[in-house]
């Protein structure tokens, strides 16, 4: 089940064109990763999905659902470039925040105690929010950005800010979400967290879309049939390449690469017949290598 | 509750509960009325001391002239002007000299006062005024004329000019144009301050959102433009209350102050003689004071004040909304509050225009210059304040609002078009060129 659909969406701003024919749908229930260099035009398809700006032509669709004004509240969204009132106190501004969304002021506070009480962060509802981190600041957003329980949460560069115990405390979070429900469409330059939270990319490059798809299935299309093998004595090159060679604490490390046409099995029995095999593994690009591989051609 | 009303709630509230706009909307009242009030209670303290004067009489005609009364009293001596310094430098005997060199019928810039510090206008009235009566009596006398004096003294008349406003109701109004100059400048002013501090609010208010980068954030909930009304709205509901604070406090203190100093100066009764149209027929009282404050208030009963006040709020809301959007755009195109200067310029120009052409209106307030600037929207609001005093032909004041209604409702979706796209961008130096393209958008 599709829950957005973006179709030939084309966003043109005066001297340059932000947004060039771009289509992507996200299924429900899954974690999306928005890849792309700065200026790519991520945060104007964001923005359109969040209807903070109109395309120019193209469609999006909520549920199969022309996208309005009021679906807006059906989404929560954590921009990149984030902040609160300074001067505001904490408790006073979630709440504000939660009620421009549409909710309630007593369904509001409920949904607020229940995540404050959940990061502990109760005593900080009466602090003004010049007193608070950044780190800190930022919970208090993340906890504004999900308060109205969205259907489609939008995170652009969610972890900026955050120390690694935090930051795995919202990875955690955001697979809570999607466990209970939600689609997360998730924007960000740390490519470790794409392999590990995300099903499925689009990867835009200068307004088009040059990259989509399931991580694991770009992934494996993106090898390089190379493979790392571990074994008790030395090998020798016998139908395969052999890259590189190294001993670590006994064992033998080679990097080998096997021609395109030969299977696996057949590659596996010519390395049987020198020695004894402890482990081998295909070696898969890294999200990390084929982002830089896709954005220099 | 819809959207925009919790952004106006937002903007009033924290801006209410502000330290500095309660500390500002009480004092400024007890500013006000202690201005009127001070010079009032410090004129009402008499100077006890008694105070010498020594005279050097070179003519020797003025012994008799020279009176003592209950503040001066005169010493003539016959010395030299400096040897009378010198003794006075060691025990400070006398305040002040007066050296008279020559017959004053003559020369009558032969009298001198010399002090060791400014010789106060009380002494230098007090004593010109028995020279000069006496040189006149004298003049007179030279004519030989019986009765001269008492002739001259029946001839003088003065003329006190009571000028009367034909009301379009057929009644009769006491007009008094300077009372009409002090209401219509102090609503001007009132306007235009409540527009530069208001405006000026509007843009730091739109450059703080947007530095501190919650814009983005907001407008994912409400639309930009509805963000941007709310916050107007929002400042333009604390000025009025302000404004509303203002004239209770002002009326509440000086009502107070008023029953100490001066005997009864009372407010109330103004607005009674006011509201019941009986200010002409309250019996004259006896005391005189009494009887000056009751004709300020006859006098003031003759303006309508009930429109005044409905005509200053609907000026200042028409006056704030046409500039507080302009303000609200220039904020959104900046990165910070820095930066506002360069497109603030042209916004505060015409506001200043406009004060310096209420004050010439004033002077004037059926010319040209009165005409067109209280038609043009920019400078309507302040200089229309001016001219309602003395009376504006109903057909001008619905014409200038009509005008400035539909300006504010231009510059308000010009404002919005700049505002949408200026909020969201960011570290850009922003030109007029700029600015020109995103209206366009």
């Amino acid at each position: 089940m599709i829950l957005l659909e973006v179709e030939n969406v084309v966003k043109q701003y005066i001297g340059h064109r932000a947004l060039d024919g771009v289509s992507l749908n996200v299924p429900e229930n899954t974690v999306y990763g928005l890849l792309g260099p700065n200026g790519a035009g991520k945060t104007t398809l964001i923005r359109i999905i969040n209807c903070i700006t109109a395309p120019d032509s193209g469609e999006v669709r909520l549920n199969g659902k022309r996208l309005t004004a009021a679906d807006v509240e059906k989404i929560g969204y954590l921009p990149e470039e984030r902040g609160l009132y300074k001067k505001m106190k904490v408790g006073e501004q979630a709440l504000y925040l939660a009620q421009l969304k549409g909710m309630t002021k007593s369904d509001a506070l409920k949904a607020l105690k229940y995540w404050f009480e959940k990061f502990e962060i109760q005593a900080w509802w009466d602090k003004k929010v010049e007193e608070l981190s950044k780190g800190m600041a930022q919970k208090v957003q993340f906890i504004t950005t999900i308060l109205h329980e969205p259907k489609l949460l939008i995170f652009d560069e969610p972890f900026s800010g955050f120390d690694p115990v935090n930051a795995d405390l919202m990875k955690r979070e955001i697979l809570n979400l999607k466990n209970n429900g939600a689609t997360i469409i998730f924007s960000t330059h740390n490519m470790e967290s794409v392999e590990e939270l995300c099903e499925n990319i689009s990867l835009v490059n200068q307004a088009k879309i040059v990259l989509q798809g399931n991580v694991a299935e770009i992934r494996a299309s993106h090898a390089t049939n190379t493979f790392v093998v571990q074994t008790k004595t030395n090998i020798a090159e016998s139908g395969f390449e052999l890259l590189s060679q190294t001993t670590k604490n006994g064992i033998i490390e080679s990097l080998i690469k096997k021609t395109p046409n030969e299977t696996n099995n057949a590659l596996l029995k010519s390395i049987i017949s020198q020695t004894e095999i402890c482990s081998f593994q295909e070696l898969l690009p890294s999200m990390n290598d084929i982002f830089i591989k896709t954005v220099k051609l | 509750m819809s959207k925009i009303s919790l952004i106006i709630k937002r903007e009033y509230t924290t801006r209410v509960m502000k330290k500095s706009f309660i500390i500002l909307t009480f004092l400024t009242p007890l500013l006000f009325a202690g201005m009127i009030m001070v010079p009032l209670w410090l004129s009402s303290i008499k100077d006890n001391s008694k105070k010498n004067i020594v005279v050097i009489d070179r003519t020797n005609s003025y012994q008799g002239v020279l009176k003592n009364n209950d503040t001066y009293t005169f010493d003539f001596v016959d010395k030299p002007a400096d040897e009378v310094r010198k003794e006075n430098a060691d025990n400070e005997s006398f305040t002040a000299l007066l050296l008279i060199t020559d017959d004053l019928a003559k020369n009558p810039k032969a009298a001198t006062l010399y002090s060791e510090e400014q010789v106060n206008m009380e002494l230098k009235s007090y004593v010109s005024d028995l020279l000069k009566n006496y040189v006149e009596e004298q003049k007179l006398a030279s004519h030989n004329i019986p009765n001269l004096k008492k002739m001259v003294d029946e001839s003088h008349v003065d003329i006190n000019i009571s000028t009367v406003k034909w009301g379009e109701d057929g009644k009769n109004k006491v007009g008094s144009a300077e009372l009409a100059l002090a209401i219509g400048m102090i609503s001007a002013f009132m306007i235009y301050m409540f527009i530069v501090i208001y405006g000026a609010q509007v843009m730091s208010g739109v450059v703080q959102e947007k530095t501190s980068r919650i814009v983005e954030v907001i407008i994912s909930s409400v639309k930009p433009f509805e963000l941007m009304m709310g916050k107007i709205i929002g400042i333009a509901m604390v000025g009025l209350t302000q404004f509303f604070l203002w004239v209770v406090l002002t009326l509440f203190i000086s009502t107070v102050a008023g029953s100490f100093i001066g005997g009864n100066i009372d407010i109330s009764a103004l607005q009674q003689a006011n509201t019941m149209g009986m200010g002409m027929n309250t019996p004259l009282p006896a005391n005189e004071t009494e009887n000056m404050v009751r004709e300020v208030y006859t006098m003031l009963s003759g303006f309508d004040f009930a429109q005044i006040v409905v005509l200053f709020v609907i000026y200042f809301l028409g006056g704030y909304l046409l500039y507080a959007s302009l303000f609200a755009a220039v904020g959104s195109a900046v990165d910070n509050e820095t930066d506002t200067q360069q497109f603030s310029l042209p916004l505060t120009l015409p506001i200043i225009f406009a004060i310096y052409a209420a004050i010439y209106s004033a002077q004037n307030p059926d010319g040209p210059l009165a005409f067109w600037c209280s038609m043009i929207p920019f400078t309507s609001p302040i200089v229309m304040m001016v001219r309602l005093p003395f009376g504006v032909p109903a057909w001008q004041i619905i014409i200038s609002i009509v005008i400035l209604v539909f300006s504010f409702i231009g510059t308000t979706w010009m404002a919005g078009k700049i505002y949408r796209t200026g909020i969201l961008m960011y570290g850009k130096k922003v030109t007029w060129k700029e600015l020109w393209k995103w209206l366009r958008y």
